[in-house]
């Protein structure tokens, strides 16, 4: 299915997705290249960290379509889809708010579990492989040291690592730093523009707005279920077109 | 019964207006309380039973001599339900004014209590199923080394350990006698009078040889209440001598020519009559053994139903946990069932109920489960129902993100309950598991009445047998907290070390 010439990485079509009797996206549309990085922001509950679980087949949505590279999700929870969103994560390793790191393993048990168990390597490989990783994300040191005995900006880091140990084509960023003190923060991004320079397509959802001016290629803006505006980030951040973007910076940016 | 009663009041009024106009004997008076007599209504026929045809009343020999000698004394007899094994140390605390159960007059009893004269003598029966043909008495059957079912603490267990006999103790009089018939024991042998009523209907079911042994029924009173025991001494005899007693036993097919005696000679409330030549205190080093074979058979009952539990409780949890509403269902009507039933009754349904329901649906196995198969069995479906709740809340305890998260990283389904969520499940579950084997420990205590020998069935025979109810009270108890304690600080352990800091 994949078109030569460009045909979009992640492509959503109209996805609509209500929580009883509220809807979290209203006919969402996106398309993102391969190598692209996307910032999405926009006000709590506007939709943004739903499309992202949507894209990763962690949470069904209700209509519209969504494709991931060839691997197409449709709406509803059923067989189709759990095959399709194996595949799907694949080649998108999700990285959470909270790190949801296996507390019962030691930093490179986090990393070799799932190449171990899901591809099936060789646990030395996975180990030197894993090592690699964590010589990337600067904690090597840490290898046999157990989640509990990090901070937040190294568990933060140890999540990266370890969906990159899965060998992603990109990864999916759920508010990844806002459960950091702000000093922490920093070692985190600085992974993320690594990552972007090694031509991982990234799609992040953030509140950190001068992270979005520096990295990221385009910013959509979701409000109340909708993409009300996206473009590169200078037009967008110093440019808004709608109020409600000019509001919602204007928040932020104090 | 009812009627009888009626009369006995009607008597009692009597005697009140009597006294009343100053001409009633001055030594009975209306006035005073009502005897307490004190029996076990579960004991069964026929000394006293519920009527199957009105099970709120009681019936049997026993009731009907106790009204007729409310009447000779003139006294209201009033009846208290008491375990049979209980009945003298109950009596010597004071619950009721005496008992009278078919209690055996033997002289490690009557050092404790006062007897009265005899009202009945007894043999025992040794009954086989109607086609044995490998013995037909005792003596045989011990010779081919057949196994005897018996109640504890009566003169047939004492008989069949004198002999040596390799025996089976109940709690009841019904237990062994279906035993019998299922196949678990190769003979019965209990007091002539349960033998008529039980065993003699049953065509499954025959007398093996003539009836042995002999000893007497007596009323047992407190030493200190002297008086009373004589007025019913005296009562006995008029019973005896005006052809009442016969008129009873004979109504419940038990009277024979051994009653004679009764009536000829009345008054040998003796129990050197009786030929039990050793006074039965037992020494620390006789009968600690025994119990720590009870002991031993505690640990095994436990063991062994806590990995049956554990092996039901996972499937049940991750069922209560299912997306598959039947899948669901079955788990969730399995805990509220065998959660909501006591254990006791379980017992009694597996061990003496499904034999009944495997002949009834005609099935091709008896489902005559062994004792202890049977004990194992009832424990581990009832502790399984627990262990599942445990279970359940122990994974739900993992967060959802953890599921998440490995499934972000392409893990199924159950590679990430195996590898994610159990192992850090279990830390949350291990501490209220071991509680629970505790609990189950203490609990085996139950399958006494499955006749399985353990530690608190074995303390029950040897109390009862020599009333040394303290000191093995004592050394069973330790028994049981050498092994308990150590668990409990087990689990504390376990708590420390992983039921928090994570």
């Amino acid at each position: 299915m994949t078109q030569p010439g460009g045909s979009p990485e992640v492509e959503i079509r109209g996805v609509t997705k209500r929580f009883g009797e509220r809807t979290a996206l209203d006919g969402v549309s996106l398309s993102v290249a391969a190598r692209e990085t996307v910032a999405l922001i926009g006000p709590s509950g506007g939709g943004k960290s739903t499309l992202l679980r949507c894209v990763n087949g962690l949470t069904a949505f209700d209509g519209g379509e969504l494709r991931v590279g060839p691997h197409v999700l449709r709406p509803g929870n059923h067989r189709a889809n759990a095959e399709a969103a194996r595949q799907v994560r694949g080649l998108f390793g999700m990285i959470f708010q909270d790190f949801q790191l296996f507390p019962h393993l030691t930093v490179l048990g986090n990393l070799i579990e799932a190449p171990v168990h899901v591809l099936k390597a060789a646990k030395a490989e996975a180990r030197q492989r894993g090592m690699e990783l964590l010589h990337r994300v600067g904690l090597a040191d840490r290898a046999d040291a157990y989640p509990r005995e990090l901070s937040g900006g190294q568990k933060q880091r140890v999540a990266i690592a370890r969906a990159l140990a899965m060998n992603p084509r990109g990864l999916l960023c759920d508010e990844i730093t806002s459960a950091l003190d702000p000093e922490l923060k920093g070692e985190v991004l600085s992974v993320l523009e690594d990552l972007k320079r090694d031509g991982l397509t990234l799609i992040v959802v953030t509140h950190e707005i001068g992270f979005a001016r520096r990295t990221a290629d385009r910013i959509v803006v979701l409000d109340e279920g909708k993409v009300i505006e996206e473009g590169p980030p200078g037009q967008v951040l110093d440019n808004p077109q709608t109020p409600r973007t000019r509001r919602f910076l204007s928040q932020v940016l104090i | 019964m009812k009627r009888r009663t009626g009369r006995a009041i009607r008597l009692c009024c009597l005697a009140w207006l009597g006294s009343l106009l100053g001409c009633g004997r001055p030594d009975e008076s209306a006035e005073l309380p009502p005897l307490r007599w004190a029996a076990d209504a579960q004991g069964g026929a026929p000394y006293i039973f519920k009527d199957a045809a009105d099970p709120t009343q009681d019936i049997g020999f026993e009731v009907e001599l106790a009204s007729a000698l409310g009447e000779q004394l003139g006294r209201r007899i009033e009846f208290v339900q008491y375990r049979f094994e209980d009945l003298i140390p109950g009596l010597l605390r004071g619950d009721f004014d005496f008992a009278m159960n078919g209690i055996e007059v033997t002289p490690d009893r009557a050092a404790a209590v006062r007897f009265s004269t005899p009202y009945y003598v007894y043999k025992l029966q040794l009954v086989a199923r109607a086609d044995e043909a490998r013995f037909d008495s005792l003596e045989s059957c011990r010779a081919m080394g057949g196994v005897v079912g018996t109640l504890g603490g009566t003169a047939a267990e004492r008989l069949l350990d004198e002999l040596d006999v390799e025996k089976r103790v109940y709690d009841g009089q019904v237990e062994p006698y279906r035993d019998l018939e299922l196949g678990r024991v190769d003979a019965v042998l209990l007091d002539l009078p349960i033998a008529i009523y039980y065993a003699q209907p049953n065509a499954k079911l025959k007398f093996a040889g003539k009836p042995l042994g002999e000893g007497q029924y007596a009323i047992a009173l407190r030493k200190e209440d002297e008086a009373l025991a004589r007025r019913i001494d005296a009562a006995l005899q008029r019973l005896a001598r005006s052809g009442e007693l016969r008129r009873i036993y004979e109504k419940w097919r038990i009277w024979n020519d051994d009653q004679e005696v009764l009536v000829r000679r009345p008054a040998i409330a003796d129990a050197a009559a009786v030929p039990d030549p050793s006074r039965r205190q037992f020494a620390f080093r006789d009968y600690f053994p025994l119990l720590l074979k009870g002991a031993w058979m505690t640990v095994l009952v436990s063991v062994c139903s806590m990995a049956v539990a554990i092996a039901i409780g996972l499937p049940i949890a991750l069922g209560r946990r299912s997306q598959i509403a039947p899948l669901r269902c079955l788990a969730t009507a399995y805990v509220e069932f065998f959660r909501g039933i006591p254990v006791l009754l379980l017992l009694y349904l597996i061990y003496y109920g499904l034999p009944g329901v495997a002949e009834y649906l005609g099935l091709p196995v008896g489902l005559r489960l062994p004792a202890f198969a049977a004990a194992v069995v009832g424990f581990g479906l009832n502790y399984g129902a627990y262990e599942a709740e445990i279970y359940r809340a122990g994974i739900g305890s993992i967060s959802v993100g953890q599921w998440e998260a490995a499934a972000s990283l392409g893990m199924s389904h159950g590679l990430c309950f195996r590898r994610i969520i159990l192992p850090q499940a279990i830390r949350v579950i291990l501490p209220p598991m071991t509680n629970d084997f505790i609990a189950l420990f203490k609990d085996t205590s139950l399958v006494s009445v499955i006749a399985v020998s353990e530690l608190t069935q074995r303390y029950q025979t040897l109390a009862k047998s020599s009333l040394q109810y303290a000191e093995i009270g004592l050394a069973t108890a330790t028994l049981y907290l050498l092994m308990s304690v150590p668990l409990g600080y087990l689990s504390r352990y376990l708590e420390r070390r992983w039921g928090k800091g994570q």
